[in-house]
C-alpha cells in the first residue's frame, strides 16, 4: 500500500472500523438499557394519507436497494462470471433494476420528507438525533441514485473492481485503500455517509429495523403470561422512563 | 378442562347518570401524561351516539375482532399473519387522531402576559400535538347527551336496519349511557394481532396487559381491538391500555372507576372458565349463539367437581371462595341479567352490562300498567322508549329474546318489591313467568339495589407471598446473613397489632390511618391526655 496518506487511512480505514464499533457497542448498550425507547415510533396516528403511499414505497424500495448492494458489493465479480453471466449483462441488469428501485426510493422519500417537514403534527415528533439520521439518509440516497441512473445511460463505472474490493477487504482485515480512492467522488461520499449512519443507527428510531417481527408467523395467537416478580433495576440502570410533563422529547 | 380465573366486571346501566366521574378519575390516575392526552381508558358514551373513536363499532370499516372464514375457522378480521407483516409500514385499519379528536390545551400564559387593554385577553386553544393554534373539531364526548344528534347519533352503527323505529325528534328521542373500559376478553384479538408478542393475557386473573419494554409500536393491537380500547401513545410510540387497575386488583381493591362511581353501578368479581373451550365457543356459527356459548364457558364455582379440578390446577382456596361469592358470576350466569357487549366480535368480552329499563313510550300501555297482572307488566317491555332491537344490537348480536328476558326479569323485581312494600299480595306468577322464584328475585334485588362495598367488589388478593422475600433479597433490605440458619437469624421484629401503629421521629407512638377499616380500635390516634402539658414549649 504505497502512497497512502494519513487522510486516506482516516477516511477509508479508521472511520469504517470506528463506525462498526459504535454500531455494535451502541446496540448492545441500547438493547440492555433502553427497551422502553426501542420502537418504530410510528406517526400514522398523526397523519395517514401521505404515509399510505410514502411508508410502503420507501421501505419496500429500500429492501430492493439493499438486495442490490448485497449483489454488487458482497458478491465478487468473479462469482457472477463463474455462473456464466457476462459482465455487460450484469451491468445492464444492475442498471435497470437499480434505476427502478432508485426511482421508487426517491418517490417514497420525497413523500416522507415532505410529510415530516410540512405536517406540523409529524414534525413535532422528530428528535434532533432523528433529524441527523434523516439528513444522512437523504445524502446516502441521493449519492446512491445519481450514479445508478448515470450508469443506465452513460458508460457504466465498474465499482465492482474498486469500491467492492475495498469494502470486502474491511471484513477480511485487509482494506484496499488505493482501490476506493480511485473511485469517483460521488461513490466516496456515498460510502462515507453510509458509515456515518451506522454510527448513529443505534441511537435513533432506526433500531426498529432489527425488530421486524418475523416470528409472529409461527407464534400462537393468544399469549398467556404469569404474573412474575419484577426485580427493580439497580440504581442508575433503569434507562429512560416516562418523561416529566412539559419537557421536549 | 383447564380452569382459569378471570376478573370480570358488570355494569348496571339502569344506574348510570352519565356523570363521567369514572372517566375523570381514571384519566387522573392513568393518562394525564404527554402522549396520552387523547386517551381515555374509561369513557362514557351516550347511546345512540357515534362513539369514541368515531364509529368504532362498525367493523366493516375498522376490521377489528374476529370473523369466521368460509370453512368456519376463526380468523382475525383484518387478515392473517403474513398480511399483517406485509402491511406493517402502513396499517390500513388504524384510526387517525382525528377520529378520537385532536387533543388541545389552552394558552393560559396569555391571560397573565397580555398587555393592558380594553379587551379581555382570551386563552386560545392550542394543539397538544404540534403546539399550534387550532380550532376544536371533535373530542371524546362531542356528542354527549345527544348533542348534535340529528347529525351524529343517526350515524350510530347500532342503528342500522332499524331506522324505522328510531326518531331523533326531541319528544321521541331516547338515550342512555354506556361506560366502557377494556373488555379483558377471553379471546383477545389485540393480543393475537400484536406481532411483537408484547401483549399478553395474565394467567392468574385474565387481565390483558402490554409489556412496555417489548412493545415495538407496530400498532396492530390498536386496529385489532374491535372496541378500540388499546391506544397509541404518540410520544413514547408504544401501545397502552386499561390495566383493570392491576396494581389495585392485586391487593384486593376495586378499580378506580369502580371505586369512584357515584351510582355504585359497577361490580367486580372472579369468574371461573374453561380455557380449553374458548376457541370452540368463539367459533360458533350463528352470532346469536355467541352469548350462550360464552355463558357455557363459565364454570359453576359451587360445583364440587369444578372446585376439585380448580384446586388440582393450582387455584387457591381463597380464590375459589371469592369465585363463589362473586357478584359478576351471580349477575351474568346465575341470574342471567348481565349481557356481553357486542358478542359478535367473537372476542368473548368480560365486561358485561345489565341493560337499562326506560320510560314507557306508549301512553296507552302506560295507562294499562298493572303490577298485579304479569301480562301487563311484560307488555310494557316492548313499548319501552329504548327499542329492544337497539339493545339487542349492542348486547346480543341482534337477538332480541335474551334482552327481552332480562328486561322482564328487572320489571318483575320492581313489581314484586313494590307489592311487598305496599303490603300487597306477592304475585307468585310474576316470578315463575321469568323462570325464577320470589326468593331469587329478592336475592337479585339485594344485589342490584342495596349490595354494600364488599358485596359489589369481591377481589381476592394476589398470592405474592414470595415477592417481598425475593425483592428484599435483591435490594438487600435486610442482611442476607439473617436468613434461616444464617449467623444473624432471628432478629426480625414482629409487626405491631394489625401493623397500624408506628413510632415517629418525635419518639411518640402514632396511629397509621392508611388501611384502617374505621371500625377496630385506633390506639395512639390522639395523643395521651397528659401529653399536652408536657409538650414542646
Amino acid at each position: 500500500m504505497n502512497g497512502v496518506t494519513a487522510g486516506q487511512v482516516f477516511w477509508w480505514v479508521a472511520v469504517p472500523y470506528f463506525a462498526l464499533g459504535v454500531f455494535v457497542i451502541g446496540h448492545i448498550w441500547r438493547w440492555r438499557y433502553d427497551q422502553y425507547g426501542w420502537t418504530s415510533r410510528s406517526t400514522q396516528l398523526q397523519e395517514r394519507r401521505m404515509l399510505k403511499w410514502g411508508g410502503p414505497l420507501f421501505h419496500y424500495a429500500t429492501f430492493a436497494a439493499i438486495g442490490g448492494h448485497v449483489l454488487g458489493i458482497l458478491v465478487p465479480a468473479a462469482f457472477t462470471e463463474f455462473l456464466g453471466i457476462p459482465d455487460h449483462v450484469y451491468h445492464k441488469f444492475a442498471a435497470i433494476a437499480g434505476t427502478v428501485a432508485a426511482i421508487l426510493v426517491i418517490v417514497g422519500v420525497v413523500i416522507l420528507a415532505a410529510r415530516r417537514l410540512l405536517v406540523p403534527r409529524v414534525r413535532a415528533t422528530t428528535s434532533p438525533v432523528d433529524w441527523m439520521a434523516l439528513v444522512l439518509l437523504l445524502v446516502i440516497i441521493l449519492s446512491g441514485i445519481v450514479p445508478t441512473i448515470y450508469n443506465m445511460f452513460g458508460s457504466a463505472y465498474d465499482y465492482r473492481g474498486t469500491v467492492s474490493v475495498w469494502f470486502r477487504g474491511l471484513f477480511t482485515g485487509h482494506p484496499d485503500v488505493t482501490a476506493v480512492t480511485t473511485a469517483p467522488l460521488i461513490y466516496r461520499v456515498h460510502a462515507v455517509s453510509a458509515w456515518l449512519i451506522w454510527m448513529v443507527w443505534p441511537f435513533t428510531r432506526l433500531v426498529h429495523a432489527w425488530s421486524y417481527p418475523l416470528w409472529y408467523l409461527w407464534r400462537p395467537y393468544v399469549v398467556y403470561r404469569s404474573r412474575a416478580v419484577v426485580h427493580s433495576n439497580e440504581p442508575g440502570t433503569s434507562g429512560r422512563r416516562w418523561r416529566r410533563i412539559g419537557t421536549r422529547f | 378442562m383447564r380452569v382459569k380465573a378471570q376478573m370480570a366486571m358488570v355494569m348496571n346501566l339502569d344506574k348510570c347518570i352519565g356523570c363521567h366521574t369514572c372517566t375523570v378519575t381514571c384519566k387522573q390516575v392513568w393518562t394525564n401524561r404527554p402522549g396520552t392526552e387523547y386517551v381515555y381508558f374509561n369513557n362514557v358514551e351516550t347511546k345512540p351516539g357515534i362513539g369514541y373513536p368515531k364509529r368504532y363499532e362498525d367493523q366493516e370499516q375498522w376490521h377489528g375482532g374476529w370473523t369466521l372464514d368460509r370453512k368456519g375457522r376463526l380468523q382475525l378480521r383484518a387478515g392473517g399473519r403474513l398480511r399483517k407483516l406485509l402491511s406493517i409500514f402502513y396499517n390500513p385499519d388504524l384510526p387517525s387522531i382525528d377520529d378520537y379528536g385532536e387533543p388541545w390545551t389552552y394558552d393560559y400564559q396569555r391571560l397573565i402576559d397580555a398587555p393592558l387593554g380594553t379587551e379581555n385577553p382570551t386563552a386560545h386553544s392550542i394543539s397538544a400535538l404540534s403546539g399550534r393554534d387550532m380550532d376544536m373539531q371533535w373530542g371524546g364526548n362531542w356528542d354527549d347527551d345527544l348533542a348534535g344528534a340529528t347529525e351524529h347519533a343517526v350515524r350510530d352503527p347500532n342503528l342500522t336496519n332499524m331506522e324505522q323505529h328510531v326518531q331523533m325528534e326531541f319528544e321521541q328521542a331516547f338515550m342512555f349511557y354506556l361506560p366502557r373500559i377494556c373488555e379483558h376478553c377471553l379471546n383477545p384479538s389485540c393480543v393475537a394481532s400484536c406481532p411483537s408478542g408484547a401483549m399478553y393475557k395474565r394467567d392468574e386473573d385474565g387481565i390483558v396487559l402490554v409489556d412496555q419494554d417489548r412493545c415495538r409500536g407496530w400498532r396492530f393491537c390498536v386496529s385489532g381491538c374491535p372496541y378500540k380500547k388499546v391506544y397509541f401513545n404518540h410520544r413514547t410510540g408504544k401501545a397502552e391500555k386499561c390495566t383493570l387497575c392491576a396494581p389495585r386488583i392485586e391487593v384486593g381493591q376495586p378499580t378506580i372507576c369502580s371505586e369512584t362511581c357515584v351510582g355504585r353501578l359497577r361490580y367486580l368479581g372472579l369468574i371461573l372458565y374453561d380455557a380449553d373451550k374458548v376457541l370452540e365457543a368463539a367459533a360458533s356459527r350463528d352470532p346469536h349463539d355467541l352469548y350462550e356459548a360464552q355463558l357455557s364457558l363459565m364454570l359453576d364455582p359451587d360445583d364440587p367437581q369444578v372446585q376439585a379440578e380448580a384446586t388440582r390446577q393450582g387455584i387457591s382456596d381463597d380464590w375459589l371462595e371469592a369465585a363463589r361469592r362473586s357478584p359478576t358470576y351471580a349477575l351474568a350466569a346465575r341470574h342471567r341479567v348481565a349481557l356481553p357487549l357486542h358478542p359478535e366480535y367473537r372476542t368473548m368480552p368480560m365486561v358485561w352490562y345489565i341493560p337499562p329499563l326506560s320510560p314507557v313510550a306508549d301512553i296507552v300501555h302506560a295507562a294499562g300498567y298493572d303490577e298485579a297482572d304479569p301480562d301487563k307488566v311484560f307488555a310494557t317491555i316492548d313499548a319501552l322508549r329504548i327499542p329492544i332491537e337497539y339493545l339487542a344490537n349492542l348486547f346480543t348480536a341482534g337477538d332480541t329474546e335474551p334482552v327481552r328476558r332480562v328486561l322482564r326479569k328487572l320489571a318483575a323485581i320492581r313489581a314484586t318489591m313494590r307489592a311487598e312494600q305496599l303490603g300487597l299480595e306477592p304475585n307468585e306468577e310474576l316470578a315463575s313467568a321469568v323462570d325464577t322464584s320470589p326468593t331469587e328475585l329478592r336475592d337479585l334485588y339485594r344485589l342490584l339495589a342495596i349490595a354494600k362495598y364488599d358485596e359489589r367488589y369481591v377481589i381476592p388478593m394476589t398470592h405474592a407471598e414470595d415477592a417481598g422475600r425475593l425483592l428484599a433479597q435483591h435490594e438487600q433490605m435486610f442482611c442476607s446473613l439473617d436468613a434461616q440458619g444464617g449467623p444473624g437469624m432471628g432478629v426480625t421484629e414482629p409487626a405491631g397489632p394489625g401493623g397500624h401503629t408506628f413510632r415517629a421521629d418525635d419518639g411518640r407512638e402514632h396511629f397509621n390511618l392508611l388501611g384502617w377499616d374505621g371500625a377496630s380500635t385506633s390506639p395512639h390516634l390522639f395523643p395521651d391526655p397528659g401529653a399536652a402539658e408536657g409538650g414542646p414549649s
